[in-house]
């Protein structure tokens, strides 16, 4: 069994990610990443640029190739890391059935 | 979705030289062209951006075109086998590696249009089947029990062509408890009408293709007169040359010889050999592999399978769309066809750079050329082509620390199987991509691609990568040659004695017996070595005269291996070599660059700090206007020039004792990763942010015959060389290095005094 990610003991790394989703991270981030991300079969998030350096949207990779890429065409994504919370923030529900009503950024 | 793509018939060519262009659109039937020199294939905004030289030339303008097909899968068709006309007997031994499809031809004599001949095949689930069809009809008796994966098993089906009498009979080389895998079944079917010729894991279909192709391996298949059981089939196998079976061979298929060639011997009477079509795998041990031997050559007769792939590639043999004639007067360099069916948008990309080589003209002659070469590092671009381990594997969002990049190639890759992998990419079946072939389109060896695998920000890898250098060269105004890794391969060092400098792509990985020793060779006779990347010279590769176009490589014993080849499979087809690292053949990188590939991580880069060694004198000339502590923490690829994948000096492994470490990254992250080779046994930290091995040393070392070496040790170093409009510290080291490189003055190979003088 590995570690398991719970609302009470990993909340303190949400802010670390949401401030920098792609940066070195702590180990404690890392760590909820890795587990995040690990594959256990089914299909697997992807990250479709329809326009290099502008427009992102999230698809889906079915388990075998046979099988269509599903893409999310209703969110669009001006950055990677507007698509690297939201998938975290989906993940985070996942693992701890909490959601995190948030952007990636504050309003100024 | 990519809406264009295509590939030339070579990767370089001779000023004055004719190169074909074969083109495949998924929309349109016409396509402009045109010929470019590639200086910047990078788009990120962050930095200069595409560049491009238009060189007019007679493929200039609008072409007709059309969609072009690739026919994946590999096959045996031995067309000289006569029609069955009478009883037989077919034996092989089989190795199924793909049981959750189905309709997967093991062997047959069988006319897919008129559904007559026989047929065996293994069905979804891995059930062996017999189908008969003639004029009565076409009827199949299948296997009563499946085979188990990756499990050899021996088949002798025996068919009656006239009465339509057909016997299976399936028995397991390991027999398993509770296992239920024998078979012995038969029953009265249809006869069979005669259809000539032989075909083996794959068959032709009526609109010219060859399909239901079989994953996994077969071994000394035969096909032999008269009615017989697997008694006989056990005596052949032990008894290789039984005489009392001279007279009933039909065909008897012995893979185990010319195993580096496409042949198929028939050892039987009627020398009736057959052709192995795109590329199976050749030189696997057989079902009487026993680890007495490892290689093929020593002990030939455990190695007499063949591995069949249903997306095995070598040549997509399309039709030419653009004979283009390079001009006359066309300095060497990197160029590109052009290639575009309407403009881009969101939905569909509509242009294709088609990537290749001008070298200098043959017989090139010290004096007559710039002094310069880059060494562009085709064998590394063909071993990553199609890339495709974001679609063939998983985990690679871990590696990578952030999402998987699909841009609108990656999206067509996808949907293209049939392009065929790379060799980091496993077979529909799991089994590793040994072979790659630049007969194909390859899409991430282009301009403008954006890679899933590059470090933030511009995340371009290999080829594209190596158009930062491309940039810097022209911008800085340095005339330079080219010439590839095939070319030094096929001309050995007489390509290389004309040039005083080589430079490398920032990945020059992989590389051949040949090339490997045509470069030490320039490098002991006095040549000026920059090494502008990391990881290179680590795998060995082979090329085949029978398979021009494409290389070998076996996932040997150690390294980092996306697959693993098995035991016993270590030893490349093509030639016979030992395959794997050169670390293992005793050739480590640090022998050739100073510097060996230590660790390696994707998500971010770091920086270079100087060291101790930057102040001795024999480097002054490196860091002349350069004072700097910290050097390179900028840059394209991660935002720094240290990342991605880094080297370092380690005498143990053949660094020479004189390699200067002029400087050294440090905070790397945890997802930058100590490799494999580097430890027996695991330590608990192996990440950048704990593990002191995992650095880059930016290294320079003098040669014995008045030469030297300098080495970036890290791929990312090329991203920053543009940084602040090219006037930056790496760009100035970069610089600095050069210059005094292309001086010919002889560097000091006597111990020098306290004052630097020799």
């Amino acid at each position: 069994m590995v570690y398991r990610i719970t609302a009470e003991a990993d909340r303190q790394h949400i802010e670390e990610f949401r401030a920098n989703p792609i940066a070195p991270h702590s180990p404690g981030l890392q760590r909820m990443l890795n587990i995040m991300r690990t594959w256990t079969g089914g299909d697997q998030y992807i990250l479709i640029a329809r326009v290099e350096f502008a427009e992102f949207v999230i698809g889906r990779m079915p388990e075998h190739r046979e099988d269509p890429i599903v893409v999310e065409e209703d969110m669009v994504f001006a950055t990677r890391e507007e698509a690297e919370w939201e998938l975290f923030c989906r993940r985070w529900k996942q693992h701890t059935g909490e959601s995190l009503n948030m952007p990636l950024k504050d309003e100024a | 979705m990519l809406k264009i793509t295509g590939y030339p018939d070579r990767l370089s060519a001779a000023a004055g030289e004719t190169v074909n262009f074969m083109v495949s659109l998924e929309e349109g039937e016409r396509f402009d062209a045109r010929l470019v020199r590639v200086i910047h294939g990078d788009c990120n905004p962050e930095g200069p951006g595409l560049k491009f030289r238009h060189v007019p030339s007679n493929a200039d303008g609008s072409h007709p075109g059309g969609p072009q097909r690739i026919d994946a899968g590999s096959y045996m068709s031995a067309p000289s086998v006569p029609a069955a006309t009478g009883p037989f007997t077919f034996y092989t031994m089989i190795w199924p590696t793909l049981l959750r499809l189905g309709n997967q031809t093991i062997a047959a004599q069988w006319d897919e249009a008129s559904q007559s001949g026989w047929r065996v095949a293994m069905e979804k689930g891995g059930a062996v089947s017999v189908t008969l069809g003639g004029p009565g009809g076409v009827k199949t008796l299948t296997g009563s029990r499946p085979m188990v994966e990756r499990q050899w098993y021996a088949l002798c089906i025996h068919v009656d062509p006239v009465s339509g009498l057909a016997v299976l009979d399936q028995a397991p080389v390991v027999p398993y408890a509770l296992a239920d895998d024998t078979v012995s079944v038969q029953a009265q079917l249809v006869p069979a009408a005669p259809v000539p010729g032989l075909a083996m894991a794959g068959l032709a279909m009526p609109d010219g293709t060859v399909g239901a192709h079989f994953d996994g391996k077969i071994d000394g298949p035969a096909l032999i007169a008269g009615r017989h059981g697997p008694d006989l089939h056990d005596r052949m196998m032990t008894r290789p040359g039984d005489p009392s079976l001279r007279r009933a061979v039909i065909a008897q298929y012995d893979f185990s010889k010319k195993i580096d060639t496409p042949e198929a011997v028939d050892i039987g009477p009627f020398a009736r050999h057959g052709r192995l079509e795109n590329l199976p795998t050749r030189g696997m041990k057989g079902w009487n592999w026993t680890g007495e031997s490892h290689s093929w050559r020593e002990k030939p007769e455990h190695y007499g399978a063949v591995h069949f792939h249903s997306d095995d590639v070598y040549d997509a043999g399309w039709t030419p769309s653009v004979a283009l004639e390079l001009p006359a007067d066309l300095p060497s360099g990197p160029y590109a066809l052009h290639v575009s069916c309407g403009p881009s948008d969101r939905e569909a990309t509509r242009e294709d750079y088609l990537s290749f080589f001008v070298t200098p003209p043959k017989g090139a002659k010290r004096g007559e050329r710039p002094r310069l070469l880059f060494l562009a590092p085709t064998c590394s671009y063909m071993a990553y082509a199609n890339h495709g381990e974001h679609i063939t594997a998983r985990g690679v969002e871990l590696q990578m620390n952030r999402m998987v990049h699909f841009g609108h190639s990656d999206l067509y890759m996808y949907d293209h199987p049939e392009l065929g992998g790379s060799l980091y990419d496993t077979h529909l079946d799991g089994s590793g991509v040994a072979y790659s072939s630049r007969l194909r389109p390859i899409l991430n060896f282009t301009a403008q691609y954006h890679s899933w695998l590059g470090g933030h920000g511009s995340a371009v890898y290999q080829y594209n990568a190596d158009t930062h250098l491309f940039d810097w060269l022209e911008q800085m105004g340095y005339d330079y040659d080219v010439i590839t890794d095939e070319d030094l391969h096929e001309g050995g060092l007489d390509l290389l004695a004309p040039y005083d400098v080589v430079m490398t792509g920032t990945h020059p990985e992989y590389h051949s017996t040949r090339m490997w020793d045509a470069m030490k060779a320039w490098i002991d006779r006095g040549g000026r070595l920059m090494y502008m990347g990391g990881n290179g010279w680590y795998w060995r590769v082979a090329f085949s005269d029978h398979y021009p176009g494409a290389i070998e490589l076996r996932r040997a014993e150690d390294g980092i291996r996306p697959w693993i080849s098995e035991p016993g499979e270590y030893y490349h087809s093509f030639t016979g070599e030992y395959g794997g690292l050169w670390r293992r053949i005793g050739r480590a990188p640090n022998v050739m660059a100073g510097v060996g590939f230590v660790a390696q991580g994707f998500d971010f880069s770091s920086y270079y700090r100087r060291a101790p060694d930057a102040d001795n004198p024999r480097a002054a000339f490196i860091f002349e206007g350069v004072p700097d502590e910290i050097i390179g923490d900028f840059g394209l690829v991660g935002g720094g020039a240290a990342g991605i994948e880094l080297d370092c000096i380690n005498t143990d492994l053949g660094s020479p004792p004189n390699m200067l470490r002029l400087a050294t990254s440090e905070l790397h992250g945890s997802m930058m990763l100590l490799v494999n080779e580097e430890f027996g046994v695991v330590p608990p930290a192996l990440g950048g942010d704990q593990n002191m091995q995992v650095r880059a040393d930016m290294a320079f070392g003098e040669t014995p015959a008045g030469g030297a070496i300098f080495a970036t040790a890290s791929i990312a170093w090329c991203g920053s060389l543009s940084h602040n409009g090219y006037d930056n510290n790496v760009s100035r080291i970069t610089g600095n290095v050069l210059k005094r490189f292309l001086d010919p003055a002889p560097f000091p190979t006597a111990p020098l005094g306290k004052d630097g003088q020799a």
